[in-house]
């Protein structure tokens, strides 16, 4: 076999690899979407779950996941970023650094369920916030901080130390180098990574179980007072998600047209996720190419 | 015309580590000149380079001794502000390095984060200093293109506006042009001879002919020390020391 035998060959097996791979993916979203998508109704996606009888939705699993994921970004965008920062920029290599970034990559690889319970027994049980909203977010930040931490970190360390040394050269402060040339630059590989994640936190069913709790209690649509018991945005209640309800119906879901709302909600998240996914890549690019202003021209 | 010394370095030493990089030297830079700093690769020009605007101040494990004055101020006394160090000192590097946003934006960078707002100024510094950067007729159409979409001639000098613009009164350029093509090499030579009325300029370069052509004076280093400093004319001409002459001549280096 001469070397462009080979090579042919060599093409031929990755090109197989690939379109089996593409093909498992395509059938696993065709499968769920059509068995899924007639039962997605504006109907479906508003009204509350039923219990016993058939004709239920999943409105309050659909407003409890974006609420939660609001909440959890809220916390752990901030926090990544500083992380973030600290690490690529400002770390000097000692153990302690080194240390810190070991605990970041163990925490990155504990099992969802894991964390759960971990949430369980200190947000839920020691400080007393219950099967909560804000349990969940919380435990969603242990969750996701650590990823979004090491995803900073390695979109600001991509950025060339030329960028630096031009910044300072500059007459730039180290802050103002950071935050307005290396940060920017890195913005499009750090955006990706955050929404990235929110689609990670919007599928999460392990990790809230014991915390954001199973139950769905109905919400007084008219009242956004946070303090108000049925208010949707009262931090305190118990809240189930969509990933939630999903797994919840198929372990013991009595209603009768439990199979069909199962489809159903499967078809909603995996939209949405695919949704952030394909967004994380249109708005990496887009930001990429607004930054570096190439393309359309500026103001 | 009478020189006045604008950078002054006494008995200067700095070790990476253990390692001795520069052994003692003594360097004045006179105002409005063009001084060339050559010698063979390793022999400590980018080390010196750096000190003068204190880049090297982030590298672990160094240290440094002596005595460096800018307009006699100590620029490693405790109370120096190096942010505004960099401000009268601004650098050039060997490779273009841009910032990856338009030209117009390279060019106004630092004066756009110390506040000043006034786009009748802003275009005014943008429209100066890339004509004294000589890049003005190639960007002058594109100044709202990515500066990525230029030539890596073109960078440069958009590089050299971008610390035009800054208005310092020493440029250090660390081999500006040994990245670059003969033509874009010498517009940058040519540039830089004509930038001598305002500003003092430190250049580190592997071209002899370079030196030659453009610099007032000459310094040789060879080894982390300062072999010898004279006028360039007589720099090459009838060089004081056996190691100039040797390594004019291409002998070793
Ligand atoms: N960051 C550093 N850490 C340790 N040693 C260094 C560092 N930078 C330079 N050196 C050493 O210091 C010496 C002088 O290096 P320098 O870069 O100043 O040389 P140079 O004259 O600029 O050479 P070139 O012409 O190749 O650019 C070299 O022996 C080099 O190995
Ligand atoms: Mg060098």
């Amino acid at each position: 076999m001469n070397v462009k035998q080979q090579d042919k060959l060599a093409t031929g097996v990755l090109y197989t690899i690939a379109s089996l791979i593409i093909l498992v993916l395509a059938s696993l979203l065709a499968f769920i979407l059509i068995q899924g998508l007639p039962r997605v109704t504006w109907h479906f996606l508003t009204t509350p779950a039923r219990s016993f009888e058939a004709g239920g939705g999943i409105g309050i699993q659909l407003f409890n996941s974006f609420y939660l994921l609001v909440l959890a970004m809220l916390i752990s965008v901030p926090l990544s970023l500083g992380a973030g920062i600290y690490l690529s920029e400002y770390a000097k290599k000692n153990w302690l650094t080194s240390l810190i970034r070991t605990s970041i990559e163990i925490l990155s690889s504990l099992p969802s369920v894991v964390v759960g319970l971990f949430g369980f027994l200190i947000f839920v049980i020691q400080f007393k916030f219950g099967f909560s909203i804000l349990s969940g977010a919380l435990v969603l930040t242990v969750f996701n901080l650590p990823l979004l931490t090491r995803n900073v970190e390695e979109s600001l360390a991509s950025i060339s130390s030329m960028q630096r040394e031009a910044g300072l050269a500059l007459g730039l402060s180290r802050w103002e180098t950071v935050t307005r040339i290396i940060v920017p630059e890195a913005l499009p590989g750090i955006t990706t990574g955050m929404i990235l994640g929110a689609g990670r936190v919007f599928g999460e069913a392990a990790a809230l179980i014991y915390t954001a709790g199973q139950s769905a209690p109905a919400l007084d649509f008219t009242n956004w007072n946070p303090f108000y018991i049925a208010s949707p945005l009262n931090p305190l209640r118990p809240a189930e998600t969509l990933a939630v309800h999903i797994w919840k119906i198929n372990s013991e879901g009595i209603m009768p047209d439990a199979v069909a709302v199962s489809a159903g909600a499967s078809a909603v998240l995996i939209i949405a996720v695919l949704l952030f996914n394909l967004s994380a890549r249109w708005f990496g690019q887009h930001l990429y190419q607004k930054m570096t202003s190439s393309g359309k021209k500026g103001a | 015309m009478a020189t006045e010394k604008i950078i002054t370095s006494k008995d200067v030493h700095l070790y990476y580590g253990e390692r001795e990089a520069l052994k003692g030297i003594d360097l004045d830079f006179m105002a409005h000149e063009i001084t060339a700093l050559i010698g063979p690769s390793g022999s400590g020009k980018s080390t010196y380079l750096r000190l003068l605007n204190r880049m090297n101040d982030l590298i672990p494990n160094i240290r440094i001794t002596g005595d460096i004055r800018l307009h006699g101020q100590d620029i490693y006394a405790p109370a120096t502000d190096i942010v505004q160090l960099r401000k009268e000192v601004g650098m050039v590097f060997q490779q273009p390095n841009p910032f990856p946003f338009s030209i117009y934006e390279n060019v106004i960078y630092g004066l756009r984060l110390a506040g000043e707002k006034n786009k009748a100024v802003l275009d005014e510094v943008v429209e100066s200093s890339l004509k004294a950067a000589a890049v003005w007729e190639e960007t002058k159409d594109v100044l709202h293109q990515s500066a990525l979409s230029l030539s890596g001639g073109q960078q440069q000098r958009v590089c050299i506006a971008r610390v035009l613009a800054v208005k310092p009164a020493v440029i250090l350029l660390d081999e500006p042009t040994s990245a670059l093509d003969p033509i874009s090499s010498s517009k940058i030579e040519q540039m830089l001879v004509n930038l001598k009325a305002d500003y003092t300029i430190i250049m580190v370069t592997h071209n002899m002919q370079q030196a030659a052509r453009s610099s007032d004076r000459t310094a040789f280093f060879l080894d982390g020390k300062l072999v010898e400093y004279s006028e360039t004319a007589k720099f090459f001409t009838a060089p004081d020391r056996k190691e100039s002459e040797d390594y004019i001549s291409g002998r070793f280096g």
